[in-house]
């Protein structure tokens, strides 16, 4: 017995914890879990102080206190009726993008791969922009229009980047060049498109979670939570893809269906985000990546990186909302810190080639 | 020679051929429009050693790919037990055949024991957690490798010796009595080369079908117990190493004259190439 125990130290000096389960056990890895629980931390944090920042300043206890209290006082109303909402978009909605980063990068196995890449955002962009010089600026319309030509985008890059199966690769090029064309029909629609409409799509394109209430944000919440549960299921499958397209094949795994499942969860994971929202550039992309090194762990962390997502958007958005001279859409600075972040893997990766 | 002695249990009354689990029958295999190989047959004896020579491009690579499942036939089936592979359902057929490929990707920051972990994953359900039985086979088939005492380390950190045995033993993780092994050898040095055949060898005294594609005929000749010589997408031969192997069939199959001698360590047929030049 000894012998077993020293042989299963030896075997996971990294550490593991064990949580015994119905039908085995759970395997965690401490380090996984202690930096969880940290980023849990540091989200509830930066939710607390959110909620209290504003006209109408609360200290922490006074915000803990207003979201319990049952006489229903003002402070009460700006806290769950005002603030709230957009601080659990924020964090909900930067979950869901971390997450949509994490599947995109690891079918692709590439830490390049986002939605954006296969032109979501662009295409969503120009669906958005022909229902606003359609229809005109209503909130549904642009919303079902965005839905549309992302999810068209998508369908289209995925059709022409299909040979005998999907390569990952062969994804991200497709990609590139189909964004490519879309951003100059974009600019088009912009230059030919009256003043009005073309402010409209400015502050779409800029990406907000300002104007979100609890009428969106329920249905959102509903989805997301729905799509959660698909990527728990395909998480393992997920986890062979990244040894290489044989040997998953080989350990039993349905290539192209399992492909196809990833890339229409996170196809709906930015989806629903981009809806509500507007496009919400870097989180998809960065926070995959910072949560592995955090973690230290084996491929891409889904619910650290979901937590990082979370803790990315809500600060992203504190800043945007408070920290700045005057107040700017949330999609404004997650795209310069991301152009910064990008930069930054760029050279790194430049540098480990050479 | 010890091919007689090992596999096949008290039981089993032995027929005049060996049966064969897993073979291939009248299969044609093409990628798009190249085709490689047209009606081609290859019976894997069981319990055999299986060794697959021949020159570049003759298909042995993609033979193991059709019996691996992972290249479709467009004519003929790959058979396992009496049924067509195809018909099994992917984690089914993933119990019973293992795949060392040519090339696998490490994902970053991953440990050498979940990296083995990960061959667990045929006998995982939906929702199954990491069982007592995983646990077991992790560590018995880091032992037999002999990277327990790596568990921990990262794999990105290994020499390419250390890796090619990491990637075994996350086949041999996966338990399967059938074991496809594409030229394993390819980037290792001479040493290590030997070490993982010896390895190889202990697999198969333990029970193990293997079959290998490799490069080196005379690696071949002393591992095999069966060896099949491919030319141009047809087999030329096949048998015993010491049955088949002649200066003519490598001057055929390679196109190599050379002299056949007795190994002076193990017996086994030992190449000796002449010049190329006439």
């Amino acid at each position: 017995m000894s012998a077993t125990a020293a042989q299963t130290s030896t075997r996971h000096p990294r550490g593991q914890v064990r949580l015994p389960a119905p039908g085995g056990d759970v395997v965690l890895h401490r380090r996984g879990a202690i930096v969880g629980a940290a980023l849990t931390a540091v989200a509830v944090l930066l939710a607390l102080v959110s909620l209290g920042t504003g006209d109408y300043p609360l200290s922490v206890p006074e915000v803990v206190r207003a979201m319990f209290a049952t006489d229903g006082g003002f402070a009460t109303t700006v806290v769950l009726d005002w603030r709230l909402p957009r601080v659990l978009v924020a964090l909900v909605f930067g979950a869901a993008l971390g997450v949509s980063g994490a599947v995109f990068q690891s079918m692709t196995r590439n830490p390049l791969g986002s939605p954006e890449i296969i032109g979501f955002t662009t295409g969503a962009y120009t669906g958005a922009l022909v229902a606003l010089i359609v229809i005109g600026g209503a909130y549904a319309s642009t919303t079902v229009g965005a839905l549309l030509g992302g999810l068209l985008t998508a369908l289209a890059v995925y059709l022409l980047a299909y040979r005998k199966g999907i390569s990952g690769f062969r994804l991200i090029i497709v990609g590139i060049g189909v964004t490519a064309m879309l951003q100059a029909l974009n600019t088009w629609l912009i230059l030919r498109a009256d003043l009005e409409v073309a402010m409209s799509a400015a502050f779409w394109q800029a990406g907000s979670i300002a104007l979100v209430g609890w009428e969106q944000a329920v249905p959102a919440f509903a989805v997301l939570a729905a799509l959660a549960v698909l990527v728990a299921v395909l998480a393992a499958p997920m986890r062979q893809l990244e040894l290489g397209d044989d040997a998953a094949r080989a350990h039993g795994v349905r290539l192209e269906p399992v492909r196809l499942a990833l890339l229409v969860v996170g196809v709906a994971l930015i989806a629903v985000v981009t809806a509500i929202a507007g496009p919400i550039a870097f989180v998809s992309l960065a926070a995959p990546q910072i949560a592995q090194r955090l973690a230290g762990s084996a491929g891409l962390p889904l619910v650290n990186t979901a937590l990082t997502g979370a803790v990315l958007l809500i600060a992203a958005d504190f800043v945007a909302q408070h920290a700045l001279p005057s107040a700017v859409p949330v999609g404004l600075v997650t795209v310069v810190i991301g152009g910064l972040y990008l930069i930054g893997l760029l050279v790194r990766e430049a540098r480990q080639k050479l | 020679m010890r091919e007689e002695s090992s596999v096949t249990g008290p039981s089993v009354e032995q027929q005049t051929a060996p049966r064969a689990r897993l073979g291939a029958r009248d299969v044609t295999l093409a990628y798009d429009t190249r085709v490689i190989a047209q009606e081609l047959s290859v019976e894997i004896p069981d319990g055999s050693f299986t060794v697959i020579v021949g020159p570049n491009a003759c298909g042995k690579s993609t033979l193991l790919r059709a019996l691996s499942r992972l290249l479709k036939p467009t004519a003929g089936d790959v058979v396992l037990d009496g049924r067509s592979i195809a018909s099994f359902r992917a984690k089914e057929a993933a119990r019973v055949i293992g795949l060392l490929p040519q090339s696998s990707t490490a994902p970053d920051g991953i440990t050498v024991a979940d990296l083995v972990a990960r061959g667990r994953y045929p006998h995982q359900k939906l929702v199954s957690r990491w069982s007592a039985a995983d646990e077991a086979a992790v560590t018995r088939a880091m032992e037999s490798t002999h990277v327990t005492d790596l568990a921990g380390r990262l794999v990105d950190e290994l020499s390419g010796g250390q890796r090619q045995r990491v990637w075994a033993a996350m086949v041999l993780a996966q338990e399967t009595p059938i074991l496809l092994l594409d030229e394993p050898t390819t980037f290792l040095d001479i040493a290590h080369q030997i070490e993982l055949l010896d390895l190889f060898a202990d697999l198969h005294r333990g029970g193990a079908t293997l079959v290998a594609v490799l490069h080196d005929l005379n690696h071949a000749a002393r591992y095999a117990t069966h060896l099949v010589a491919m030319r141009d997408g047809a087999v030329v031969a096949s048998g015993p190493p010491s049955d088949i192997v002649t200066a003519d069939l490598v001057e055929e199959v390679f196109g190599l004259p050379c002299v056949v001698i007795d190994d002076p360590v193990t017996g086994t047929p030992l190449v000796v190439p002449r010049s190329g030049r006439p």
